[in-house]
């Protein structure tokens, strides 16, 4: 490469002339509405916004100490935490000990069992039978409304087990003249070679968790239950003027008309904890890409 | 050969006999037991919260009603069917979901593409990593909360582009609540989102392109545009034929979450779409047989779009997607 910078003609200085401003364009377009947000959140209450600068005018917190301050929100952030935390933990678990059982070629019917889950991916009940049946189980209003129907994904059960299918035999066999069962295998010698894809896999469910909101808000009939988004959703997106037709039963539970900058710092303690992680954590989303892109 | 190899196998089973090959399962069985434990919960799972809502599929041809529940509602035949298909509603969310995804697709599908060629021009190796990672960042971010952004964002009194509108002396755009804007900005907002994320899959396939290649074409005097023009490019077309075929397979799908979150009363004309018909039919004016019956059309729509694409997709590449 160095020798190739040495020789650019003049074509290519200014095809790079153009492709760096190609790109930070992009970029600025990606990362500006982001920096207005957070910008206004930083605004005094009482100032009209209305520029496209992204200094904050009158810098305050006073927006932050409001929003946080608010019950509803401390309320949201506690099951939205918690349902991230079950709902990971026992994601990984089912579906590490489902794939496991699968990715050997000697296990019973193996290749129906597969079909039928392979099968959930183009195919679905979808939105009124998943209901129907969540209330029919007695799940409304509690925390397995939020765990349980989305538990296992037929996508990251294939990233899992072809996984484990190129895990060597012969680990699983040594452990298996000193005595030890499957479960045990499984765990003491299986799940520790599988640590990038255990990373992989609980970072994808955990900011599917988080971001989650249309189970919270069909499932969870209580203002109590409802996760920080949903609460989120009401302040900002149903207290707007253009929006207040919209969702008319739920608004009649208390209805916040908040200002702009009020607004826009809900909107940012909602999100801060992703755009804190993202940059640290993409590169294991990116993996997961790859994987699924093999074919399953 | 392997046609008698197959043959000496088929008599060595045939000699063994019926017996021996039960007992034989019945011994492989009882080798899994304990791969069975750790396989029944996950497998109860599929059949419970995969299985029994295709099972509740059946109240689309019954009146259901939840006293009697899904078996003991009586069957109705197609007249549901009948009725969603004669319901002008359905017809206009029918149209607007093709139109909005063949919009977000003719879009958003080359997006990603060109981004990966110009990001792999980049040479700085730290400066496309800053890029890329910007790149990622709406991905991680959730409609509802991009809903959000965009409210503000877009507001006709407050946001940044109808400052900017104003000052040139234009009239304020209010572009979530106007007919005529309301599915640009769906369409904008969506290639926002994914160009970078899409973006992965080309740049994994250019970084399997030989590097040599790359010298031969420098030493014919190929210059950069050259190079992506005449020798990137073509080398992506395999995976872009692909998620062509994927992208084609999934044009009747809409995007709920987008929609939903952005969505309000004076623009249902054009973007109310399927998945927010079926919920608004569903889940608030409870008509359950309906708004299943309305979701089934989709799923079986797009179930078919989606095998015809892998058969597509097999007779160019000569492999299958799956």
């Amino acid at each position: 490469m160095p020798s190739a910078a040495i020789r650019r003609s003049g074509g290519d200085r200014a095809f790079d002339a153009f492709n760096y401003l190609v790109m930070i364009l992009l970029s600025l377009t990606t990362l500006y509405p982001f920096f207005f947000l957070i910008s206004s959140s930083l605004s005094a209450l009482d100032v009209t916004l209305g520029s496209f600068s992204l200094l904050p005018r009158q810098f305050t917190l006073e927006n932050y100490a409001k929003v946080l301050r608010n019950p509803a929100i401390g309320a949201g952030y506690v099951n939205t935490i918690l349902r991230t935390v079950i709902g990971t933990s026992l994601s990984l678990l089912a579906t590490f000990c489902l794939a496991w059982p699968l990715s050997k070629r000697s296990f019973p019917l193996r290749n129906l069992w597969t079909g039928l889950i392979v099968f959930t991916m183009f195919f679905s009940g979808g939105m009124i039978p998943t209901y129907l049946l969540v209330r029919q189980l007695g799940l409304i209003d509690t925390i397995w409304a939020l765990v349980l129907p989305e538990l296992v994904t037929a996508y990251n059960f294939v990233i899992v087990r072809n996984y484990m299918q190129t895990i060597p035999g012969s680990m699983e066999e040594s452990a298996k003249m000193d005595g030890a069962n499957d479960i045990t295998i499984l765990f003491r010698v299986i799940l520790p070679v599988c640590k990038p894809i255990i990373a992989t896999i609980s970072l994808w469910v955990a900011v599917w968790h988080w971001n989650a909101w249309f189970d919270s808000m069909i499932y969870m009939t209580k203002a109590s239950g409802q996760v920080v988004q949903l609460v989120m959703r009401r302040i900002v997106l149903e207290g707007s003027d253009q929006m207040t037709q919209m969702m008319a039963e739920m608004q009649r539970q208390g209805l916040v008309i908040a200002p702009e900058g009020l607004k826009a710092a809900t909107i940012m303690v909602t999100t801060l904890p992703i755009l804190c992680i993202y940059p640290f954590v993409q590169k294991y989303f990116v993996k997961g890409v790859m994987m699924g892109s093999l074919k399953g | 050969m392997d046609h008698a190899t197959a043959s000496a196998e088929a008599l060595a089973g045939l000699s063994r006999g019926a017996p021996s090959r039960g007992r034989l399962l019945r011994r492989r069985a009882w080798d899994s037991r304990y791969l069975f434990v750790l396989f029944l919960p996950g497998m109860l799972y599929f059949l419970v919260f995969r299985y029994v809502p295709i099972y509740g599929l059946a109240i689309a041809f019954k009146d259901y009603n939840f006293f009697d529940g899904i078996m003991g509602s009586p069957w109705v035949g197609l007249a549901v069917f009948k009725e969603v298909f004669a319901s002008k509603g359905f017809w206009e969310v029918f149209r607007n979901t093709l139109g909005i995804s063949i919009l977000q697709f003719a879009f958003g599908f080359p997006a990603p593409i060109v981004f990966a060629l110009l990001l792999n021009e980049v040479v700085k190796i730290r400066a496309k990593k800053v890029f890329q990672t910007i790149s990622y960042l709406p991905h991680f971010v959730s409609w509802v909360i991009l809903a959000g952004l965009f409210t503000q964002f877009l507001s006709p009194s407050t946001g940044p582009i109808n400052v900017l509108i104003k000052a040139l002396g234009g009239k304020p755009v209010y572009f979530m609540a106007d007919t005529k804007w309301f599915v640009p900005v769906l369409v904008a907002t969506e290639v926002w989102k994914s160009i970078g994320w899409g973006s992965i899959i080309y740049l994994a396939a250019i970084s399997s392109i030989d590097t040599e290649m790359y010298e031969a074409a420098e030493i014919d005097g190929a210059g950069r545009w050259a190079r992506m023009r005449y020798l990137t490019l073509p080398s992506l077309a395999p995976t872009i034929t692909v998620m062509l075929i994927l992208a084609i397979g999934k044009l009747v799908n809409d995007n709920f979450d987008q929609i939903f979150n952005m969505y309000n009363p004076s623009v249902y004309k054009v973007a109310d779409v399927i998945s927010t018909y079926v919920y608004r039919k569903g889940l608030e004016d409870m008509e359950y047989a309906y708004a299943t019956a309305v979701g089934l059309f989709k799923n079986l729509i797009a179930f078919a779009m989606v095998l015809g694409a892998n058969k597509l997709a097999k007779r160019i590449n000569g492999n299958g997607i799956w």
